[in-house]
């Protein structure tokens, strides 16, 4: 049994912090094999939670718990108070999957890969429109990858890629991404500005972020060198960001884009990375 | 020549420009799900519900539907048991519906059934209810592609990501396999139960070579699917061949020649 609380709603006065993610008591069996048992944590607003277990200690099970694909043996999963079950406001939670999660010869450009993050319960039997469309290519443009629109997704490299799945996840300004192992089989360069720019997202927007990774330096690096906590083989790294919200009230879009900008200078990097 | 206007070769066309349209169409999705081989299971177990409608008087296109919307289902619960090792419950469904189908054709002998036009086709004896039956279907493809298409490319390249947009992806899962089963019960008169996975496979097979984006892939096999039926046929009744044989290497035909083509324009490059 374990459980996490984040020190975080206490300690902010001018904010309540509602629970984003909240996991209680629960446990997987898989063909009668315990997966895991009695995992209790809750995911407040703005934090950042690093996930961090070894192979089969159960990360993607909790993952596909918390997003709704296994419904747990016993115990209660919420998101944004509401049971996965009754949830409706799917557009609120961006994805990141895996880099390998997809056939590297799909036939899909960038452009339609971008969209598809608008297609949910809403947009079923609607067309896009242009305002779809406007969204699709601000959040290319924040990733910087409008010169890819057309091009087939398995032609990018790793980094592009990820970029391009980002993209799709930012498309609906969402209050919680969840990233599952974004990193894996990416140079250590492309990792970084990749990281760089989750870390900028997390200290200036109003956003969640729960990530599953096996990189112990990033998750060390900005969520602290303990975890917070540990049910079994997983722990829980958390880091709560109430820095001044600079951005909260601009666009996403544009921020990431000065950031980018800001980034081929070559002089960002340096500063958030000391900051903390 | 007189061959093409005569009107069992004119039904024959109809039904085959409708297939070539619809067949391609899911076959894409479920060869982009690396599901290609369900085409070849149900179109066996449909064979066996063909059998068994010639037996018990039941018409048999629709107990062919029902035999393999069954299977559909039966392979969908299989795959549950077998998770990683899915293909399993396709070689077990398969199997069953061709040792099911050569019972009942081997009890139906004094029925004098015809065994051959299922296994490789009859597109020649289609008769207006077939034809009625091969619209509807085609019909109830196109409406539920064209109103769903755009669910269906993320629920295609990206099951998890459909599931956190709020999809219910189990039940776009349970269409698919519904759609597929109608498809190939529909087809089994005019290529034959042996070939209808060419249909379902080659078009998307030739759109991977040529296809840049989702909606030229989509483009790519119907126009690939109609050029083959409507060509297949034409050759087939000018040099009296088996139409559905003709349609199939046709199909691949085309496969080599964009293959070809492929590799010259690299050569060029």
């Amino acid at each position: 049994m374990s459980t996490i609380t984040s020190a975080a709603a206490t300690d902010d006065g001018c904010r309540n912090h509602n629970d984003v993610i909240t996991v209680e008591h629960v446990s997987f069996a898989y063909q009668h094999k315990q997966v895991m048992e009695n995992v209790s944590f809750s995911v407040k607003e703005r934090d950042f939670i690093g996930l961090i277990g070894t192979n089969g200690a159960g990360k993607t099970t909790l993952l596909r718990m918390i997003v709704g694909l296994h419904k747990p043996s016993s115990g209660q999963i919420r998101l944004f108070g509401e049971p996965v079950g009754k949830f409706k406001e799917w557009e609120r939670i961006g994805y990141v999957p895996q880099r390998n999660a997809f056939n590297p010869q799909f036939p899909a450009t960038v452009h339609e890969v971008v969209l598809s993050g608008l297609y949910g319960r809403k947009k079923l039997f609607k067309r896009l429109n242009r305002g779809d469309h406007t969204k699709a290519s601000d959040a290319m443009d924040a990733m910087g990858i409008t010169d890819l629109g057309e091009k087939r997704i398995g032609q990018l490299s790793g980094g592009q890629q990820q970029r391009v799945f980002l993209a799709r996840a930012l498309i609906n300004s969402p209050s919680l991404l969840i990233l599952d192992e974004p990193t894996v089989g990416i140079d250590a360069e492309t990792q970084e500005s990749f990281f760089h720019m989750i870390k900028h997202m997390h200290q200036h927007h109003n956003m969640t972020f729960l990530m599953v990774s096996h990189d112990m330096e990033m998750i060390r690096g900005y969520l602290g060198e303990e975890p917070a906590s540990s049910a079994g083989k997983l722990h829980f790294y958390i880091k709560h960001s109430h820095e001044t919200q600079d951005c909260v009230e601009s666009n996403l879009a544009h921020s990431l884009k000065g950031l980018r900008e800001r980034m081929e200078g070559g002089r960002e990097v340096i500063a958030i990375g000391n900051s903390n | 020549m007189e061959i093409l206007t005569s009107e069992f070769f004119q039904k024959a066309l109809l039904g085959g420009l409708f297939i070539g349209i619809t067949a391609p169409l899911v076959g894409l999705f479920l060869v982009l799900r690396r599901l290609s081989m369900i085409g070849d299971t149900l179109s066996h177990v449909a064979i066996a519900g063909v059998a068994l409608g010639f037996l018990t008087g039941v018409y048999p296109l629709v107990a062919g539907i029902v035999f393999s919307i069954a299977a559909s289902f039966a392979i969908e619960k299989l795959r549950k048991a077998y998770k990683t090792y899915a293909e399993l419950s396709l070689a077990i469904i398969m199997s069953g519906g061709i040792a099911l189908a050569s019972i009942l054709f081997t009890l139906g002998k004094s029925y004098s059934m015809n065994v051959n036009s299922y296994l490789f086709g009859s597109i020649y004896t289609l008769n207006s209810a077939d034809l009625w039956i091969i619209g509807g279907v085609t019909g109830a493809v196109l409406i539920v592609i064209g109103t769903q298409v755009k669910e269906l490319f993320l629920l295609t390249f990206d099951e998890e990501a459909a599931a956190v947009s709020g999809l219910p992806v189990r039940f776009y899962n349970v269409m698919i396999s519904v759609l597929t089963a109608l498809i190939i019960s529909v087809s089994i008169k005019i290529v034959g139960a042996l070939l209808v996975s060419a249909l379902l496979t080659i078009p998307a097979a030739c759109s991977l070579i040529i296809a840049r984006s989702f909606k030229q892939s989509v483009i790519a096999v119907v126009v690939i699917g109609e050029f083959a039926l409507l060509f297949g046929l034409i050759i087939a009744g000018v040099w009296n061949l088996a139409p559905g044989g003709t349609i199939v290497l046709l199909l691949i035909f085309i496969l080599l020649l964009l293959l070809a083509s492929r590799r010259g324009l690299r050569l060029f490059n």
